[in-house]
């Protein structure tokens, strides 16, 4: 599915990943974990084409070179970036903004747009069987949303536009243990033989709910350690003290 | 050719200003030069009476005394008026056509292209359409069946023939042609534009909406407009705009006046798209406007919305006249401004009666090199018991050459008043974008959709059959400002 070669990205001179590599097949799901700083948002910006960073090396998703691509282009070949903060926009209803944002997919691959009732149906069961209060969509995006409102509008919008690559940048802060689940089962209903997941986060507390194939310790801008989910459970005990310098 | 190619030759079509093809066609025009001459010529051509004439001569007897005024942002090279043409008329209308069977069919296909058939029946139903060619009215449609309820509706030099009563009680009422250079010009060399009378207790049954379009070189448009709402009844009227591209700056000075009495409602919408002149600054309209509205009667309301896109530089106020007591003025307008274009736009509201009422909301946006100004002022008069206004100015930034510049002008004088004012600045941030693309949308998308956004609580003011045009219009008018 995606495959990152010796990646490295600097901001204004400032090195952050410095020759990364890591190679995700279809269905799996990655977790990538590290102290502050290490670069793993760093990492969910040069995945999904952040402008205002050099980036050099490759990543190959479906046998095409993400770094030729802009931004919409990768969002448009199918790759879904869930923010850590996702961003206000006032005056833009969100439901406008979701139907927006999935026609401009569907326009990419040539597949009819939907209509304003079309999509309400459809919208309608994904946050049914997401367990997601529709009264969030009648608001400006995200304004006045509280944190775990912002994040459920995430999973919302990744299951309707069901990407086939979704990075996750810190889904699971500043959530409660309710919308932690929200978010999770969102996330394990989407998991599938040909859908890929790299999750990012701090805390061991998400693995228990999406539980990984593979775990990778990321620290100054380098994968330092790969292993399955039990490395989750002993970075949880003993802290990423022993990966800084 | 290359993908990038392909985009690059889709951008430059699609950003093109759509409206800036010409018409040929054979025109009438009086000698350039402003002159007891050309007036008097102006007056003959559409047969005017001699009152008419007369009014017209008063204030270019007058021009002859004052100067333009200056205090305006956006300064532009003197306009020399005797090098301009005042008259314009597709030779095919000299006599009058008597149906839309009669009209030019190159004037027919004109507003074809520009999207409003003339031909009745093709009408968005429910909206009735005076359309302006250069400097006379070519069609208006459904007058027939308004006339049956009493409206009238039909352009200004017929009504001055066949309603002079009206015309000779309420003209100049609102605008006086002493008032400033530029609508005593207007006074002394308009040509045409629309009239609405609404009588007593009649809720006109459909949009009202004049189509305004400059066609020829050299020549300044003058329109002139005059929408009275007799006691208790309602109107809702929209006016077009759009103009070829040329390399030349041309000159549109308009008067517009509205009186609403007693109970009396005008809606009164424009969706300015002059051509703005290209990316370099070069052509363009000068749209230096005057429209103002007065309350004359007790709870009347005036309510003024906007959507300014187009025109090199647009110098407006539209404002409201609050006499009546309970009257009621509304100004919702959002200016945008690309590449070099300026705008100076605002409006004034004038307490004058007992608990009067004004709401203001502006939303100015700047992109590219343009300067953006709001200049308001609210005035609230000694016997302007009770009155109360609110005044709301958000400014949005794209990029970082242009200028958005706010200049609010709060005058009370009277204690049982209250006067609010807010006002906001933003940008649009690389993180909202970042987002918008993260999601699918290309750049233009999600500025077209962030801007609109910005702008929802102008645009939903507008008739619901131009809303969506409007959104759009806003999403065309930035093309090219980002990236």
């Amino acid at each position: 599915m995606i495959e990152i070669k010796n990646l490295k990205t600097s901001v204004e001179e400032k090195k952050i990943l410095t020759g990364l590599n890591l190679k995700i097949n279809k269905g799996e799901v990655h977790a990538i974990m590290g102290p502050n700083g290490s670069g793993k948002s760093t990492l969910s910006y040069a995945l999904s084409g952040k402008e205002g960073y050099d980036v050099t090396g490759e990543i190959l998703f479906k046998n095409k070179n993400l770094l030729e691509l802009n931004t919409e282009e990768r969002a448009q070949s199918g790759i879904f970036l869930a923010f850590q903060y996702p961003i206000e926009i006032p005056g833009v209803f969100t439901n406008n903004f979701l139907r927006t944002s999935l026609n401009s997919i569907r326009k990419s691959k040539n597949q009819k747009e939907l209509n304003a009732i079309d999509f309400l149906k459809l919208v309608k069961e994904k946050s049914k069987s997401l367990k997601i209060n529709q009264e969030m969509l009648s608001r400006p995006l995200n304004v006045g949303f509280s944190g775990g409102e912002k994040k459920r509008n995430e999973i919302l919008q990744m299951a309707l536009i069901e990407p086939e690559f979704v990075i996750m940048d810190e889904t699971d802060s500043g959530l409660d243990i309710d919308a932690l689940k929200i978010v999770s089962n969102g996330v394990n209903a989407l998991r599938n033989s040909e859908r890929s997941f790299l999750i990012i986060t701090h805390y061991q507390r998400l693995l228990n709910y999406i539980k990984p194939d593979f775990v990778h310790v990321l620290s100054n801008g380098k994968i330092v350690e790969s292993g399955d989910w039990k490395l989750a459970l002993e970075l949880e005990n003993d802290g990423y003290g022993k990966y800084l310098n | 050719m290359s993908k990038s190619e392909e985009l690059i030759k889709k951008y430059q079509e699609k950003s093109e200003y759509s409206h800036g093809f010409v018409t040929d066609i054979e025109t009438i025009k009086v000698p350039k030069g402003l002159n007891e001459k050309t007036i008097k010529f102006i007056s003959d051509q559409k047969k005017e009476p001699e009152w008419m004439l007369k009014w017209r001569l008063k204030a270019f007897e007058r021009l002859q005394k004052i100067k333009e005024p200056d205090w305006q942002k956006p300064k532009y090279p003197k306009i020399d008026y005797q090098d301009l043409y005042y008259y314009s008329a597709p030779k095919s209308l000299k006599d009058q056509p008597k149906s839309l069977d009669d009209i030019d069919p190159e004037i027919k296909k004109t507003y074809d292209k520009l999207g409003i058939p003339l031909e009745e029946q093709k009408r968005l139903s429910g909206v009735a359409v005076d359309a302006v060619f250069d400097s006379v009215s070519v069609a208006t449609t459904f007058k027939d069946q308004l006339k049956k309820i009493g409206v009238i509706f039909c352009s200004i030099s017929e009504a001055i023939k066949e309603h002079p009563e009206l015309v000779k009680k309420y003209l100049g009422s609102v605008i006086p042609i002493t008032d400033h250079y530029f609508a005593t010009l207007n006074s002394a060399v308009f040509t045409d534009g629309s009239f609405v009378y609404i009588p007593p207790g009649v809720r006109c049954p459909m949009e009202l909406s004049t189509y305004f379009r400059i066609n020829a070189s050299n020549t300044g448009q003058f329109e002139r407009t005059l929408i009275i709402a007799d006691k208790g009844s309602y109107v809702s009227y929209l006016e077009g705009c759009t103009a070829p591209m040329r390399d030349e700056n041309q000159l549109h000075a308009a008067n517009v006046e509205l009186i609403a009495l007693d109970d009396a409602e005008i809606k009164y919408s424009t969706v300015q798209n002059w051509y703005p002149g290209d990316k370099d600054g070069k052509g363009g309209i000068y749209n230096f406007v005057t429209k103002r509205g007065l309350c004359k009667g007790k709870n009347s309301k005036i309510s003024w919305t906007q959507v300014e896109t187009g025109s090199a530089i647009t110098w407006k106020y539209p404002s409201c006249i609050l006499q009546g007591d309970n009257s009621m003025g509304e100004f919702y307008s959002v200016a945008i401004t690309n590449n070099f274009q300026k705008a100076d736009t605002g409006t004034k509201m004038i307490h004058l009666g007992k608990n009067t009422k004004s709401k203001i909301i502006s939303k100015g946006i700047s992109a590219g090199n343009a300067d953006n100004t709001y200049r308001g002022l609210v005035s609230i008069h000694p016997k302007a018991k009770g009155a109360k206004n609110f005044t709301q100015c958000d400014s949005l930034l794209v990029g970082n050459k242009c200028g958005a510049h706010t200049i609010p002008y709060i005058e009370n004088k009277n204690s049982s008043s209250d006067v609010e004012h807010e006002a906001t600045t933003s940008k649009i941030s690389d993180d909202q974008l970042f987002y918008c693309r993260q999601r699918g949308l290309n750049q233009e998308e999600s500025v077209s959709l962030i801007v609109n956004g910005f702008c929802k609580e102008v645009l939903q003011q507008l008739p619901m059959e131009f809303a969506v045009e409007a959104q759009k219009l806003v999403g065309i008018s930035l093309e090219g400002s980002v990236g």
